[in-house]
Protein backbone atom coordinates (compact mmCIF):
# COMPACT_ATOMS: atom_id res chain seq x y z
CA UNK A 1 0.00 0.00 0.00
CA UNK A 2 1.30 3.46 -0.92
CA UNK A 3 1.94 5.95 1.86
CA UNK A 4 0.52 9.42 1.28
CA UNK A 5 1.22 12.73 2.99
CA UNK A 6 -1.52 15.33 2.54
CA UNK A 7 -1.24 19.14 2.81
CA UNK A 8 -4.12 21.33 4.04
CA UNK A 9 -4.57 24.94 5.12
CA UNK A 10 -6.00 26.00 8.48
CA UNK A 11 -9.50 26.21 7.04
CA UNK A 12 -9.79 22.73 5.55
CA UNK A 13 -8.07 21.29 8.64
CA UNK A 14 -10.97 22.73 10.68
CA UNK A 15 -8.69 24.90 12.79
CA UNK A 16 -10.30 28.19 11.84
CA UNK A 17 -10.81 30.90 9.25
CA UNK A 18 -8.86 34.07 8.61
CA UNK A 19 -8.27 34.62 12.33
CA UNK A 20 -6.14 31.44 12.24
CA UNK A 21 -4.41 32.09 8.91
CA UNK A 22 -1.16 32.97 10.71
CA UNK A 23 -0.53 29.53 12.25
CA UNK A 24 2.88 27.96 11.48
CA UNK A 25 3.26 24.47 9.97
CA UNK A 26 2.25 21.49 12.06
CA UNK A 27 1.88 17.80 11.32
CA UNK A 28 -0.75 15.31 12.44
CA UNK A 29 -0.75 11.54 12.14
CA UNK A 30 -3.33 10.15 9.72
CA UNK A 31 -5.94 12.03 7.72
CA UNK A 32 -7.69 15.31 8.54
CA UNK A 33 -10.85 16.78 6.94
CA UNK A 34 -10.96 16.04 3.20
CA UNK A 35 -8.29 13.38 3.77
CA UNK A 36 -11.06 10.96 4.57
CA UNK A 37 -12.52 11.31 1.07
CA UNK A 38 -9.04 10.70 -0.39
CA UNK A 39 -8.61 7.53 1.67
CA UNK A 40 -11.95 6.28 0.35
CA UNK A 41 -11.00 7.15 -3.22
CA UNK A 42 -7.70 5.24 -2.91
CA UNK A 43 -9.78 2.06 -2.38
CA UNK A 44 -7.15 0.38 -0.24
CA UNK A 45 -4.28 1.03 -2.67
CA UNK A 46 -2.95 3.99 -0.70
CA UNK A 47 -3.48 5.63 2.66
CA UNK A 48 -2.81 9.03 4.19
CA UNK A 49 -0.22 8.50 6.92
CA UNK A 50 0.17 12.14 7.90
CA UNK A 51 -1.33 15.56 7.25
CA UNK A 52 0.74 18.74 7.19
CA UNK A 53 -1.19 21.91 8.00
CA UNK A 54 -0.15 25.53 7.66
CA UNK A 55 -1.99 28.86 7.82
CA UNK A 56 -2.36 30.55 4.44
CA UNK A 57 -0.97 33.90 5.55
CA UNK A 58 1.88 32.28 7.45
CA UNK A 59 2.98 30.41 4.34
CA UNK A 60 2.65 33.45 2.08
CA UNK A 61 4.60 35.69 4.44
CA UNK A 62 7.30 33.17 5.47
CA UNK A 63 7.51 31.06 2.34
CA UNK A 64 11.14 29.97 2.51
CA UNK A 65 11.11 29.05 6.22
CA UNK A 66 7.72 27.35 6.05
CA UNK A 67 8.76 25.40 2.97
CA UNK A 68 11.87 24.11 4.73
CA UNK A 69 9.90 23.00 7.77
CA UNK A 70 7.19 21.37 5.66
CA UNK A 71 9.69 19.43 3.53
CA UNK A 72 11.26 18.08 6.73
CA UNK A 73 7.84 17.05 8.05
CA UNK A 74 6.97 15.27 4.80
CA UNK A 75 10.37 13.57 4.57
CA UNK A 76 9.98 12.03 8.03
CA UNK A 77 7.09 9.88 6.81
CA UNK A 78 8.95 8.68 3.74
CA UNK A 79 5.78 8.80 1.59
CA UNK A 80 5.24 7.45 -1.92
CA UNK A 81 2.78 10.18 -2.87
CA UNK A 82 2.21 13.81 -1.87
CA UNK A 83 -1.22 15.43 -2.24
CA UNK A 84 -1.95 19.11 -1.67
CA UNK A 85 -5.41 20.67 -1.39
CA UNK A 86 -7.53 20.91 -3.48
CA UNK A 87 -7.46 24.70 -3.15
CA UNK A 88 -10.28 25.66 -5.57
CA UNK A 89 -10.08 29.45 -6.10
CA UNK A 90 -8.30 30.35 -2.85
CA UNK A 91 -5.28 32.32 -4.03
CA UNK A 92 -2.90 32.01 -1.07
CA UNK A 93 -3.86 28.38 -0.51
CA UNK A 94 -3.42 27.50 -4.19
CA UNK A 95 -0.05 29.21 -4.33
CA UNK A 96 1.01 27.33 -1.19
CA UNK A 97 -0.21 23.95 -2.50
CA UNK A 98 1.63 24.38 -5.79
CA UNK A 99 4.83 25.78 -4.26
CA UNK A 100 5.02 22.94 -1.71
CA UNK A 101 4.11 20.26 -4.25
CA UNK A 102 6.85 21.41 -6.60
CA UNK A 103 9.41 21.49 -3.79
CA UNK A 104 8.42 18.00 -2.61
CA UNK A 105 8.71 16.69 -6.17
CA UNK A 106 12.12 18.30 -6.67
CA UNK A 107 13.63 17.49 -3.30
CA UNK A 108 12.07 14.13 -2.41
CA UNK A 109 11.53 12.84 -5.95
CA UNK A 110 8.02 11.49 -5.33
CA UNK A 111 4.87 12.06 -7.41
CA UNK A 112 2.78 15.06 -6.39
CA UNK A 113 -0.76 16.07 -7.26
CA UNK A 114 -2.76 19.14 -6.36
CA UNK A 115 -6.05 20.58 -7.53
CA UNK A 116 -7.40 24.06 -8.15
CA UNK A 117 -9.61 26.32 -10.25
CA UNK A 118 -8.12 27.47 -13.53
CA UNK A 119 -7.94 31.15 -12.40
CA UNK A 120 -6.11 30.39 -9.15
CA UNK A 121 -2.75 32.22 -9.30
CA UNK A 122 -1.05 28.94 -8.29
CA UNK A 123 -1.94 27.56 -11.73
CA UNK A 124 0.06 29.98 -13.84
CA UNK A 125 2.97 29.78 -11.42
CA UNK A 126 3.43 26.00 -11.48
CA UNK A 127 1.25 24.28 -14.11
CA UNK A 128 4.36 23.53 -16.16
CA UNK A 129 6.02 21.77 -13.22
CA UNK A 130 3.29 19.69 -11.62
CA UNK A 131 -0.04 18.00 -12.22
CA UNK A 132 -2.90 20.25 -11.12
CA UNK A 133 -6.36 18.72 -11.39
CA UNK A 134 -8.85 21.29 -12.70
CA UNK A 135 -11.57 21.92 -10.09
CA UNK A 136 -14.60 24.14 -9.55
CA UNK A 137 -14.00 27.55 -7.99
CA UNK A 138 -15.38 26.57 -4.58
CA UNK A 139 -15.43 23.68 -2.14
CA UNK A 140 -18.68 22.38 -3.59
CA UNK A 141 -16.38 20.83 -6.20
CA UNK A 142 -14.69 18.60 -3.60
CA UNK A 143 -16.64 15.51 -4.54
CA UNK A 144 -15.61 15.79 -8.18
CA UNK A 145 -12.01 16.76 -7.50
CA UNK A 146 -10.99 14.07 -5.03
CA UNK A 147 -11.49 10.95 -7.23
CA UNK A 148 -9.59 12.59 -10.11
CA UNK A 149 -6.71 13.63 -7.87
CA UNK A 150 -6.58 10.21 -6.22
CA UNK A 151 -6.68 8.34 -9.54
CA UNK A 152 -3.90 10.43 -11.05
CA UNK A 153 -1.78 10.08 -7.91
CA UNK A 154 -2.12 6.29 -7.98
CA UNK A 155 -1.19 6.16 -11.67
CA UNK A 156 1.89 8.26 -11.00
CA UNK A 157 2.91 6.13 -8.02
CA UNK A 158 2.57 2.95 -10.09
CA UNK A 159 4.53 4.47 -12.94
CA UNK A 160 1.64 4.04 -15.35
CA UNK A 161 1.37 6.12 -18.47
CA UNK A 162 -0.43 9.42 -17.92
CA UNK A 163 -3.08 10.37 -20.48
CA UNK A 164 -3.86 13.77 -21.94
CA UNK A 165 -5.18 16.64 -19.82
CA UNK A 166 -8.69 15.88 -21.09
CA UNK A 167 -8.49 12.22 -20.16
CA UNK A 168 -7.06 12.72 -16.68
CA UNK A 169 -8.63 16.05 -15.79
CA UNK A 170 -5.44 18.01 -15.12
CA UNK A 171 -4.59 21.48 -16.33
CA UNK A 172 -2.49 21.57 -19.49
CA UNK A 173 1.20 21.72 -18.75
CA UNK A 174 2.32 22.80 -22.21
CA UNK A 175 4.15 19.53 -22.79
CA UNK A 176 4.15 18.12 -26.33
CA UNK A 177 4.24 14.39 -26.71
CA UNK A 178 5.04 12.42 -29.83
CA UNK A 179 2.65 9.70 -30.92
CA UNK A 180 1.85 7.75 -34.06
CA UNK A 181 -1.27 9.13 -35.69
CA UNK A 182 -3.34 6.85 -37.82
CA UNK A 183 -3.56 9.43 -40.60
CA UNK A 184 -0.82 11.53 -42.12
CA UNK A 185 -0.40 15.21 -41.37
CA UNK A 186 -1.65 16.55 -44.70
CA UNK A 187 -4.95 14.73 -44.32
CA UNK A 188 -5.37 15.81 -40.72
CA UNK A 189 -4.69 19.41 -41.70
CA UNK A 190 -7.26 19.37 -44.54
CA UNK A 191 -9.84 17.70 -42.26
CA UNK A 192 -9.26 20.38 -39.67
CA UNK A 193 -9.56 23.14 -42.27
CA UNK A 194 -12.85 21.74 -43.56
CA UNK A 195 -14.23 21.58 -40.04
CA UNK A 196 -13.15 25.15 -39.47
CA UNK A 197 -14.82 26.34 -42.70
CA UNK A 198 -18.04 24.53 -41.76
CA UNK A 199 -17.91 26.16 -38.34
CA UNK A 200 -17.64 22.78 -36.59
CA UNK A 201 -15.58 22.27 -33.43
CA UNK A 202 -12.02 21.10 -34.01
CA UNK A 203 -8.98 20.59 -31.87
CA UNK A 204 -5.62 22.04 -32.83
CA UNK A 205 -2.57 19.78 -32.54
CA UNK A 206 -0.31 22.67 -31.69
CA UNK A 207 -1.64 25.22 -29.25
CA UNK A 208 0.09 28.55 -29.22
CA UNK A 209 0.88 29.89 -25.77
CA UNK A 210 -1.01 33.01 -24.76
CA UNK A 211 1.13 35.85 -23.52
CA UNK A 212 -0.65 38.82 -22.12
CA UNK A 213 1.97 41.17 -20.85
CA UNK A 214 1.77 44.94 -20.88
CA UNK A 215 5.01 46.85 -21.33
CA UNK A 216 5.88 49.23 -18.49
CA UNK A 217 4.87 52.84 -19.05
CA UNK A 218 7.59 55.52 -18.96
CA UNK A 219 8.51 56.77 -15.51
CA UNK A 220 7.05 59.94 -14.01
CA UNK A 221 9.46 62.79 -14.74
CA UNK A 222 8.43 65.14 -11.96
CA UNK A 223 6.53 63.45 -9.16
CA UNK A 224 6.19 66.78 -7.31
CA UNK A 225 3.77 67.87 -10.03
CA UNK A 226 1.99 64.57 -10.57
CA UNK A 227 -1.58 63.84 -9.61
CA UNK A 228 -1.58 60.41 -7.98
CA UNK A 229 -4.58 58.17 -7.40
CA UNK A 230 -5.03 55.34 -4.94
CA UNK A 231 -6.67 52.09 -5.97
CA UNK A 232 -6.99 49.00 -3.80
CA UNK A 233 -8.16 45.40 -4.00
CA UNK A 234 -8.05 45.31 -0.20
CA UNK A 235 -11.70 46.27 0.22
CA UNK A 236 -11.32 49.58 2.08
CA UNK A 237 -14.72 51.30 1.97
CA UNK A 238 -16.51 54.04 3.91
CA UNK A 239 -17.99 52.61 7.08
CA UNK A 240 -21.15 50.65 6.34
CA UNK A 241 -19.98 49.63 2.85
CA UNK A 242 -22.47 51.91 1.03
CA UNK A 243 -22.09 50.10 -2.33
CA UNK A 244 -22.42 46.69 -0.73
CA UNK A 245 -19.25 45.39 -2.34
CA UNK A 246 -19.26 41.62 -1.83
CA UNK A 247 -16.77 40.12 0.64
CA UNK A 248 -15.77 37.58 -2.02
CA UNK A 249 -16.25 37.19 -5.78
CA UNK A 250 -16.85 40.94 -6.06
CA UNK A 251 -19.09 42.02 -8.94
CA UNK A 252 -18.32 45.74 -8.59
CA UNK A 253 -15.92 48.40 -7.41
CA UNK A 254 -16.54 51.61 -5.49
CA UNK A 255 -15.39 55.20 -6.05
CA UNK A 256 -15.05 57.28 -2.90
CA UNK A 257 -14.48 60.97 -2.29
CA UNK A 258 -11.63 61.68 0.12
CA UNK A 259 -11.52 65.44 -0.24
CA UNK A 260 -10.68 66.83 3.19
CA UNK A 261 -9.85 63.37 4.54
CA UNK A 262 -6.38 63.36 6.10
CA UNK A 263 -6.50 60.10 7.98
CA UNK A 264 -8.63 56.96 7.67
CA UNK A 265 -9.95 55.91 11.07
CA UNK A 266 -11.94 53.02 12.50
CA UNK A 267 -14.90 55.39 12.82
CA UNK A 268 -14.99 56.40 9.17
CA UNK A 269 -13.66 53.50 7.08
CA UNK A 270 -13.46 49.72 7.21
CA UNK A 271 -12.67 46.72 5.03
CA UNK A 272 -15.30 44.74 3.18
CA UNK A 273 -12.76 42.02 2.27
CA UNK A 274 -13.63 38.51 3.41
CA UNK A 275 -10.30 36.92 2.52
CA UNK A 276 -8.05 38.14 5.31
CA UNK A 277 -8.30 38.81 9.03
CA UNK A 278 -10.02 42.25 9.07
CA UNK A 279 -8.95 43.26 12.61
CA UNK A 280 -5.88 45.32 11.62
CA UNK A 281 -7.48 47.04 8.63
CA UNK A 282 -10.56 47.95 10.67
CA UNK A 283 -8.42 49.38 13.49
CA UNK A 284 -6.56 51.62 11.05
CA UNK A 285 -7.54 51.45 7.35
CA UNK A 286 -4.38 53.42 6.46
CA UNK A 287 -2.62 50.07 6.91
CA UNK A 288 -4.16 49.07 3.56
CA UNK A 289 -4.83 52.43 1.90
CA UNK A 290 -2.11 54.92 2.93
CA UNK A 291 -4.14 58.13 2.74
CA UNK A 292 -2.49 59.64 5.86
CA UNK A 293 1.03 59.40 4.46
CA UNK A 294 0.05 60.63 0.98
CA UNK A 295 -1.63 63.67 2.54
CA UNK A 296 1.62 64.44 4.38
CA UNK A 297 3.64 64.08 1.21
CA UNK A 298 1.12 66.27 -0.61
CA UNK A 299 1.42 68.96 2.07
CA UNK A 300 5.22 68.84 1.91
CA UNK A 301 5.12 69.22 -1.86
CA UNK A 302 6.71 65.81 -2.42
CA UNK A 303 3.85 64.85 -4.73
CA UNK A 304 1.68 67.11 -6.88
CA UNK A 305 -1.62 66.03 -5.39
CA UNK A 306 -3.62 63.06 -4.21
CA UNK A 307 -6.58 62.47 -6.53
CA UNK A 308 -9.91 63.40 -4.97
CA UNK A 309 -11.34 59.91 -5.39
CA UNK A 310 -9.98 56.50 -4.60
CA UNK A 311 -11.24 53.25 -6.07
CA UNK A 312 -11.72 50.01 -4.16
CA UNK A 313 -12.87 46.49 -4.73
CA UNK A 314 -12.47 43.17 -2.94
CA UNK A 315 -9.87 40.92 -4.52
CA UNK A 316 -11.04 37.61 -3.06
CA UNK A 317 -11.89 34.93 -5.56
CA UNK A 318 -12.84 37.75 -7.93
CA UNK A 319 -12.89 36.48 -11.50
CA UNK A 320 -10.13 37.65 -13.81
CA UNK A 321 -12.80 38.85 -16.21
CA UNK A 322 -14.39 41.12 -13.60
CA UNK A 323 -11.05 42.39 -12.34
CA UNK A 324 -9.97 43.30 -15.89
CA UNK A 325 -13.27 45.08 -16.47
CA UNK A 326 -12.90 47.05 -13.21
CA UNK A 327 -9.38 48.02 -14.19
CA UNK A 328 -10.48 49.26 -17.61
CA UNK A 329 -13.35 51.31 -16.21
CA UNK A 330 -11.22 52.80 -13.44
CA UNK A 331 -8.40 53.67 -15.86
CA UNK A 332 -10.82 55.43 -18.19
CA UNK A 333 -12.06 57.68 -15.39
CA UNK A 334 -8.55 58.32 -14.08
CA UNK A 335 -7.37 59.43 -17.51
CA UNK A 336 -10.40 61.70 -17.91
CA UNK A 337 -9.55 63.22 -14.50
CA UNK A 338 -5.93 63.84 -15.49
CA UNK A 339 -4.36 61.34 -13.09
CA UNK A 340 -0.71 60.64 -13.99
CA UNK A 341 0.21 57.75 -11.72
CA UNK A 342 -1.49 55.08 -9.61
CA UNK A 343 -0.55 53.35 -6.39
CA UNK A 344 -2.48 50.09 -6.19
CA UNK A 345 -2.41 48.24 -2.88
CA UNK A 346 -3.33 44.59 -2.38
CA UNK A 347 -3.72 42.42 0.68
CA UNK B 1 -6.63 45.68 -12.44
CA UNK B 2 -2.95 46.60 -12.34
CA UNK B 3 -2.42 45.37 -15.87
CA UNK B 4 -5.46 47.16 -17.29
CA UNK B 5 -4.45 50.46 -15.69
CA UNK B 6 -0.95 50.07 -17.12
CA UNK B 7 -2.41 49.12 -20.51
CA UNK B 8 -4.48 52.32 -20.49
CA UNK B 9 -1.24 54.26 -20.30
CA UNK B 10 -0.95 55.23 -16.62
CA UNK B 11 2.19 54.07 -14.80
CA UNK B 12 1.13 52.03 -11.78
CA UNK B 13 3.03 50.64 -8.83
CA UNK B 14 1.67 47.52 -7.14
CA UNK B 15 2.20 47.39 -3.38
CA UNK B 16 1.54 43.87 -2.16
CA UNK B 17 2.84 41.10 0.06
CA UNK B 18 2.70 38.06 -2.24
CA UNK B 19 5.14 39.11 -4.95
CA UNK B 20 4.84 35.90 -7.04
CA UNK B 21 1.12 36.57 -7.50
CA UNK B 22 1.81 40.15 -8.50
CA UNK B 23 4.29 38.93 -11.11
CA UNK B 24 1.83 36.36 -12.46
CA UNK B 25 -0.84 39.01 -12.70
CA UNK B 26 1.52 41.12 -14.80
CA UNK B 27 2.40 44.09 -12.58
CA UNK B 28 5.54 45.87 -13.80
CA UNK B 29 6.54 48.00 -10.81
CA UNK B 30 6.23 45.98 -7.61
CA UNK B 31 6.93 47.09 -4.03
CA UNK B 32 6.80 44.24 -1.48
CA UNK B 33 4.84 45.06 1.69
CA UNK B 34 4.67 43.92 5.31
CA UNK B 35 1.93 41.30 5.69
CA UNK B 36 -1.33 40.25 4.07
CA UNK B 37 -3.78 41.71 6.63
CA UNK B 38 -1.71 44.90 7.08
CA UNK B 39 0.42 45.50 3.98
CA UNK B 40 1.25 49.10 4.94
CA UNK B 41 1.40 48.82 8.68
CA UNK B 42 2.55 46.75 11.58
CA UNK B 43 0.34 46.61 14.67
CA UNK B 44 3.33 45.50 16.77
CA UNK B 45 4.92 48.95 16.40
CA UNK B 46 4.00 52.21 18.12
CA UNK B 47 1.74 54.58 16.15
CA UNK B 48 4.68 56.80 15.22
CA UNK B 49 6.96 53.95 14.17
CA UNK B 50 4.16 52.42 12.16
CA UNK B 51 3.51 55.65 10.28
CA UNK B 52 7.22 56.02 9.59
CA UNK B 53 7.27 52.49 8.18
CA UNK B 54 4.28 53.27 5.99
CA UNK B 55 5.89 56.48 4.79
CA UNK B 56 9.06 54.61 3.85
CA UNK B 57 7.07 52.11 1.81
CA UNK B 58 5.07 54.82 0.03
CA UNK B 59 8.27 56.73 -0.72
CA UNK B 60 9.66 53.54 -2.22
CA UNK B 61 6.54 53.31 -4.39
CA UNK B 62 7.03 56.91 -5.53
CA UNK B 63 10.63 56.10 -6.39
CA UNK B 64 9.45 53.11 -8.41
CA UNK B 65 7.12 55.38 -10.37
CA UNK B 66 10.07 57.65 -11.18
CA UNK B 67 12.30 54.79 -12.32
CA UNK B 68 12.48 53.82 -15.99
CA UNK B 69 12.17 50.04 -16.35
CA UNK B 70 12.16 47.64 -19.28
CA UNK B 71 10.63 44.62 -17.57
CA UNK B 72 8.89 43.52 -14.36
CA UNK B 73 10.90 44.96 -11.49
CA UNK B 74 10.63 44.31 -7.77
CA UNK B 75 11.81 47.32 -5.78
CA UNK B 76 13.50 45.82 -2.73
CA UNK B 77 15.43 47.89 -0.18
Amino acid sequence: MFKVVHYLNQFFANIGGEEKAHIPPEVREGFVGPGMAFNNAFKGEAQIVATVICGDSYFAENTQDALKQIIEMVKKYNPDIFIAGPAFNAGRYGTACATIAKAVKDELGIPVVTGMYIENPGVDLYKKDIYIISTKDNAAGMREAVPKMAALALKLAKGEEIGTPDQEGYIERGIRKNYFASERGSKRAVDMLIKKIKGEPFETEFKMPIFDRVAPNPAIKDITKAKIALVTSGGIVPKGNPDRIESSSASKFGKYDIEGVYDLTSETFETAHGGYDPVYANQDPDRVLPVDVLRELEKEGKIGSLHRYYYATVGNGTSVKNAAKFGQEIAKELIADGVQAVILTST
Amino acid sequence: MVKEIERAGIPVVHMCTIVPISKTVGANRIVPTVAIPHPLGNPALSKEEEKALRRKLVEKALKALQTEIQEQTVFED
